[in-house]
């Protein structure tokens, strides 16, 4: 018996030799070296993940990627994923590595839900003829609102130090590491273009992005990798991270394949080893132990920059959320099960953690009981990838929502799950130069810019529609929202009323 | 210009009108107004527990002298300068620091040097729990810290760089705990007076001592001698524990695409 059992090909590449015009360009494109030039034709070999990339840049539309029809045998039960894990794991004794979001079949909510309108009794906006506000601040409420002489709002005044965005959406964080130069430049340059927030991820800031730290939230994770009292103090607010979503209770891990020179600068580590983060912070070990961390940030900034904590949503995230307020954390990350990754063990990825949907809900209202709601902005993450979700989530009760594969879309990502590879095709989840020089920061930058205008357009629209000129108006506004799901007990538990119920 | 020939003091067990000593806030607020005026010595009296004292400080000339009991996190983020404790510190002391100086004329407890990227450390007495848990190093920049009784299991955890030095003195065997060095994929842990392969973490091992840590560890005992004013026996073996590879969890995962 072979010690190794091959794994079937999953997809199918077909070359329309009529139309090829044999320019070659394909097998450049192929950071998986699936495709070869012999006897004056494309040659297949196997190995191709689907990442679209030669489909997309051959010039005369030659290529076909399909699944592979010769599947395994129907089985309702093992399905192809789950034999073809089962066979890499007899073949390798490895955890299984993914990346991007759960790709197991859980619920989606947000498809569940719909959004109500004004009709007759209450009147809708025209956005594009009157105003509709979406700026959002972030940071700790002080509670009392400060006017100057001339009857403006001091926002400086306040004791707390807020953000001001021009859109509730955080670019969230992805770290230069686990995603290329120039892909990390577009995001932050799209942040301050857009005049919103983007996370730089635990691996430090990179020179370079300096001056754009005015539109860039620091992350302190428990790696600690590239964080200085002068990075903390030149960004606009700093970040804790307990968790993500996609790995719940799971560290990180960057293997030495990635930490090449500009990482090794970036994250202050020598060139070529494992960037590992421990799975907790081994000084938090209780909401005590994260209220200091939260201070002596606060301390180390001069009381200057709000200070967050971004958690994963687990089971009992509305308890843990309260504690990280009461801890005094001026903003908080819901990371959902959906969330995205550069690389995480595929059994946490899909079965650990709870939906942003029911996670965001279930927060605002315990931070409601408690009388805490007010004092925080609440941020939530975890697969938003339209302006619907987005709109769907603020009015389940975030303030904000941070956004990551979308942003990566804009660049060219197809989400072929393949980031843990670091082969990524479309110059993203890599350090290889040769392949991260496929993004250029200008064309990505306007690309990202040019999506996130989209949704504020349509956020804008929507409020309108629901008779609402202030997106503030709609934060943990769920009487405007409707389920249409299978499970009624996700509408109690989401404290929405069931499509057909009215307000009476 | 600076003030050289006066040392400025700060009464930190000083009572407000409730009768309570200063607030952490108000301390470190003056601290910083002390830093940011230019002087370079600074006194604190009656240390009560304050925390985050001198956190991010970056003036390499500063001076903090600190009588009494400093609280958690003393010197976070440090950036340079000197901090000398005449008693003992508490948790998280020299939390990431950068550099500079941290001397501890007693105990220091648990995670003391978490996750520290550079600066020296020396503590006379013992210390806690996973302390130097994570340092690093980068081009030839890596943290010291040099303890010089006995310390909690979980040493040098993670550690991807830099040099621990346990001193052990006035201890009876070992002077470490159990797991030292789990996880480690760099750097280096010195201990005087031992330690069995049963006590190791995985990932780390032991090596020879060759003349290059003889250096090292020699230089460390200088600086500790000089810092408390004691002799210590050079006489007494060193064990070394290195980590095993750079990469220890190579093979752990599978990438395959499934
Ligand atoms: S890119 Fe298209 S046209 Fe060019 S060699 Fe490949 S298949 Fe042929
Ligand atoms: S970033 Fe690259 S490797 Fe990762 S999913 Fe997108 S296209 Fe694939």
């Amino acid at each position: 018996m072979r010690p190794n059992i091959k794994i079937p090909e999953k997809y199918r590449v077909v070359i329309d030799n009529d139309a090829c015009i044999s320019c070659k360009r394909c097998i450049k494109e192929c950071s998986y070296g699936v495709l070869d030039f012999k006897d004056e034709k494309v040659k297949v070999k196997d190995g191709c993940v689907s990442c679209l990339r030669c489909v997309i840049e051959c010039p005369t539309s030659a290529i076909e990627v399909s699944e592979k029809p010769s599947q395994f045998a129907p089985h309702a039960v093992f399905s192809p994923e789950i034999r073809r894990s089962i066979i890499s794991q007899a073949n390798s004794g490895g955890v299984l590595l993914s990346s991007c979001g759960a790709n197991a079949e859980y619920m989606d909510i947000f498809n569940d839900i719909l959004l109500d309108a004004a009709q007759v009794t209450n009147p809708s906006i025209d956005p594009l003829r009157e105003p509709v506000e979406t700026k959002t601040y972030l940071g700790r409420r002080p509670g009392k609102v400060v006017v100057d002489e001339n009857g403006k709002i001091d926002l400086d005044a306040s004791e707390t130090p807020i953000v001001v965005m021009d859109m509730p959406i955080m670019i969230g964080h992805i770290s230069l590491g686990s995603i290329s130069y120039n892909a990390q430049a577009s995001l932050f340059r799209a942040a301050s273009e857009l005049n919103i927030i983007a996370g730089t991820g635990e691996g430090g800031l990179h020179a370079d992005f300096y001056p754009m730290a005015k539109n860039l939230c620091a992350e302190v994770a428990s790696g600690r990798f590239g964080v200085t009292s002068n990075y903390l103090r030149e960004v606009s607010c700093v970040d804790i991270k307990i968790g993500q979503g996609a790995k719940p209770g799971h560290g990180g891990h960057l293997p030495g394949e990635k930490v090449q020179k500009l990482i090794s600068e970036t994250r202050m580590i020598p060139l070529g080893t494992d960037a590992l983060s421990p799975y907790p912070h081994h000084d938090i070990y209780s909401i005590e132990d994260l209220q200091q961390l939260i201070s002596v940030l606060k301390e180390s900034t001069e009381y200057k920059v709000p200070v967050g904590v971004k958690i994963a949503a687990v089971h009992n995230v509305g308890a843990i959320a309260s504690g990280i307020v009461r801890a005094g954390a001026d903003f908080l990350t819901i990371d959902g099960l959906r969330g995205g990754t550069g690389s995480a063990p595929r059994v946490i990825r899909d079965h650990a953690g709870m939906p942003i949907e029911i996670a965001v809900s279930a927060v605002d209202q315990r931070l409601e009981q408690e009388g805490l709601r007010d004092k925080v902005t609440l941020c939530a993450s975890g697969s938003i990838r339209t302006a619907a979700d987005m709109i769907k989530c603020i009015a389940l009760g975030a303030d904000v929502v941070g956004v990551c594969t979308s942003a990566m879309v804009a660049m060219g990502c197809t989400v072929c799950q393949q980031c843990h590879r670091g082969a990524c095709s479309w110059g993203i989840a890599t350090q290889r130069p040769e392949l991260s020089s496929r993004i250029d920061i200008d064309i990505a930058t306007r690309r990202i810019v040019n999506m996130f205008h989209a949704w504020n357009e349509e956020l804008k629209e929507i409020l309108g529609a629901m008779g609402i000129d202030s997106v503030e108006s709609l934060v943990g506004n769920r009487d405007r929202l409707r389920y249409i799901g299978p499970n009624p007990r996700i509408a109690e538990i989401l404290d929405v009323k069931h499509s057909g119920e009215g307000w009476g | 210009m600076s003030k050289r020939s006066e040392n400025m003091m700060i009464d930190a067990g000083m009572r407000n009108d409730l009768g309570h000593p200063l607030d952490y806030r108000e301390l470190n607020r003056r601290i910083r107004e002390v830093i940011a005026s230019g002087e370079d010595r600074l006194v604190l009296m009656n240390v009560m527990g304050q925390r985050y004292i001198a956190s991010a400080t970056s003036n390499p000339r500063m001076r903090i002298e600190i009588h009494g009991t400093p609280g958690n996190d003393l010197g976070a983020f440090l950036n340079g300068g000197v901090i000398e404790v005449f008693g003992n510190a508490q948790d998280v002391t020299a939390n990431t620091m950068n550099d500079g100086r941290i001397i501890v004329h007693g105990n220091s407890g648990d995670i003391t040097g978490l996750a520290a990227r550079g600066g020296t450390l020396l503590v006379k007495g013992n210390s806690g729990y996973r302390v130097g848990i994570h340092i690093k190093e980068f081009e030839g920049k890596g943290p010291n810290l040099v303890i010089g009784g006995y310390v909690n299991d979980y040493l040098g955890e993670y550690m991807a760089g830099g040099t621990i030095l346990v001193l052990g003195l006035e201890v009876e065997g070992s002077p470490v705990g159990l797991h030292v060095g789990a996880g480690m994929h760099g750097g280096r842990i010195y201990v005087r007076g031992g330690l069995e392969k049963h006590q190791l973490g995985p990932a780390a091992c032991l090596a020879d001592m060759d003349e290059k840590d003889e250096k090292v560890v020699s230089n460390l005992i200088d600086q500790y001698e000089q810092a408390f004013n004691i002799k210590v026996d050079r006489s007494v073996p060193v064990s070394k524990v290195m980590p095993l590879d750079s990469r220890p969890f190579r093979g752990h995962y599978d990438s395959t695409t499934i």
